[in-house]
């Protein structure tokens, strides 16, 4: 659409920018006073500089928390894409059973988060929980409060559980908008289900599929709460993720300064990504509109 | 007409089996729960609803996220429409940064904002008012409604509003009359989006409240340590905490798809 040029809309977008910044720049302000600065208590704070960008940089700690962070981000993001555009292809077409199948598959994005986490926590309990129950029927050894492969296998599948209905949901989106007449003209050309596939689904997908993988991504590299609640970080550090590590060294040990480092130093690997995100879609759209 | 097909169903029977446990749970006892393990309530009991239903410290949960709720979705709208109007129809100074400024609050973890957020709203003595984590919601919902509503505005085309301005339609006239009701569906998309973000989200909720605004994800993890576990309240707690989105989201199933895509399908 020609917008026209109009500095009054500012005015139009004045509460927002002042309600946003009122709960984003104050806050961030905040972080990084507290970054370079160092407190023994009664308020009194001691100019340190980047002291504690260095130690926060070079702590293995942080290295690990965000290793452990990729790795999640990427087998989670290796699974829940394919499975999610593979589900969406067999979805039914029309029917009652679209309207069943989008209600009963977008169920789980309405949990809140810590419910999720008590569901499969509850769920893969050896005592009292179908999973845990069963596997253990089945002879396998399958701990997640002691065993580290046990704690990543569950958090992994909760998290496909909890959100491969949004891959589904996008993509489902996106295969709807193809008109009939392209099927049709496939099925003329003979061409296999493959080249449908790949020269008609896919490149139709490509927009919501760019969303899906940057919002799977960055929510799941900002992942807190389901995996604090099921496993709290354990066994020892192994399912530690980079949230869970900054509130503990937040609030638990109440590190500030390290903390709010550690805050600004994770705040710019996000406002990257969400920058490749932000390009990468509004150049999709320019490219579409043109 | 439409035939069931197996990889759809063995789907969503993988998403139902979790939720079907705990539903049989909370309608177990806790002696049932722990004294052995079957596959259904052998004698069904709404007890563990009645707990929840008749003693306040649970309940208020519920009534707490549901006011901080509602505000938020009120004050992320209110605020969206004209700001989502500016973006689809204006160019103005810095409106592209802006825009990205906002997208970027949308992306940030709020593991990093909670311990300003609790010295903020301490300060200025807001500190467990459901007010509180309304505005503090706003942090990421506000971007969101900005997004979703400006998708759905630009699929409006610009001769509507310029027909309405010869007819001699006043801004505010034009926008509450002719304009809302032709964006409605996104509107209630946003506001769907908008419940559903503030309703799941449980460290920035739990960190601002301590007693009068302590939302129902927070009353759940409190509760847990201290009469020792009952699983059965528990689940019954966490059946409740599902209802909500369960039931709203039948209203939206034709759009959610659009509203995840933020307007751009």
């Amino acid at each position: 659409m020609q917008r026209t040029k109009n500095q009054k809309a500012w005015f139009l977008v004045l509460p927002v920018f002042l309600l946003v910044a009122f709960s984003a720049i104050i806050p961030l302000m905040t972080v990084v006073n507290y970054s370079v600065q160092d407190s023994f208590g009664n308020n009194e704070f001691f100019w340190v500089g980047s002291e504690w960008f260095v130690e926060v940089l070079n702590s293995d700690r942080l290295h690990d928390a965000f290793g452990r962070q990729l790795m999640f981000s990427g087998i989670i993001l290796a699974i829940e894409i394919p499975l999610g555009i593979w589900i969406a292809l067999k979805m039914p077409k029309k029917g009652w059973a679209v309207s069943v199948c989008l209600v009963l598959m977008a169920l789980p994005l309405l949990i809140p988060w810590n419910v999720v986490g008590t569901i499969w926590q509850i769920f893969a309990r050896e005592d009292i929980g179908l999973l845990g129950h069963t596997l253990a029927a089945l002879g396998v050894d399958y701990n997640y409060t002691q065993d580290t492969l046990s704690a990543w296998i569950t958090v992994i599948v909760m998290d496909v559980w909890h959100w491969t209905s949004l891959v589904v949901l996008l993509c489902y989106a996106g295969l709807s908008s193809i008109p009939d007449a392209y099927y049709q003209a496939a099925k003329i050309d003979g061409a296999s289900k493959w080249a449908v596939f790949r020269h008609i689904q896919l490149p139709k997908m490509k927009r919501v599929l760019t969303i899906a993988v940057l919002l799977r991504f960055m929510d799941s590299f900002m992942i807190y709460t389901e995996p604090f609640v099921v496993t709290g970080g354990g066994p020892g550090n192994a399912t530690t993720f980079l949230s869970i590590d900054l509130v503990k060294m937040a609030i638990g040990q109440f590190d500030v300064g390290p903390a709010a480092a550690f805050s600004i130093v994770y705040f710019l690997v996000v406002l990257l990504v969400s920058w490749v995100f932000y390009t990468v879609v509004t150049a999709s759209d320019a490219e579409d509109q043109s | 007409m439409s035939k069931l097909r197996l990889t759809p169903v063995l789907y969503i029977v993988f998403l139902m089996v979790p939720i079907y446990w705990l539903l049989t749970m909370s309608l177990k006892t806790n002696a049932e729960i722990l004294g052995g393990f079957s596959l259904w309530p052998k004698d069904p009991t709404l007890a563990n609803f009645r707990t929840i239903l008749t003693d306040a410290s649970w309940y208020s949960g519920y009534i707490n996220s549901t006011i901080y709720v509602v505000l938020n979705t009120i004050i992320s709208i209110t605020v969206a429409l004209p700001a989502a109007y500016a973006f689809s129809r204006y160019r103005f100074l810095g409106d592209k940064h802006l825009f990205f400024w906002l997208l970027s609050n949308r992306m940030a973890p709020p593991a990093v904002f909670v311990l300003p957020f609790f010295q903020l709203y301490s300060s200025i003595g807001l500190f467990d008012t459901h007010i509180a984590v309304a505005l503090a919601h706003c942090l990421f919902n506000v971007p969101l409604a900005v997004w979703i509503l400006e998708g759905f505005m630009s699929g409006v085309p610009k001769e509507i509003d310029e027909t309405a301005q010869i007819d001699g339609y006043s801004f505010p006239a034009f926008f509450t009359r002719i304009f809302m009701p032709l964006i409605a569906s996104g509107i209630g998309v946003a506001a769907f989006f908008c419940f559903m973000f503030s309703w799941v989200e449980l460290l920035i909720a739990r960190t601002l409240t301590s007693v009068d605004a302590k939302p129902i994800a927070a009353v759940m993890t409190r509760t847990v340590s201290a009469s020792g576990l009952d699983w059965g309240v528990l689940a019954a707690a966490g059946v409740l905490t599902i209802v909500p989105g369960a039931i709203v989201i039948w209203f939206v199933r034709n759009h959610i798809a659009k509203g995840f895509a933020l307007g751009r399908v």
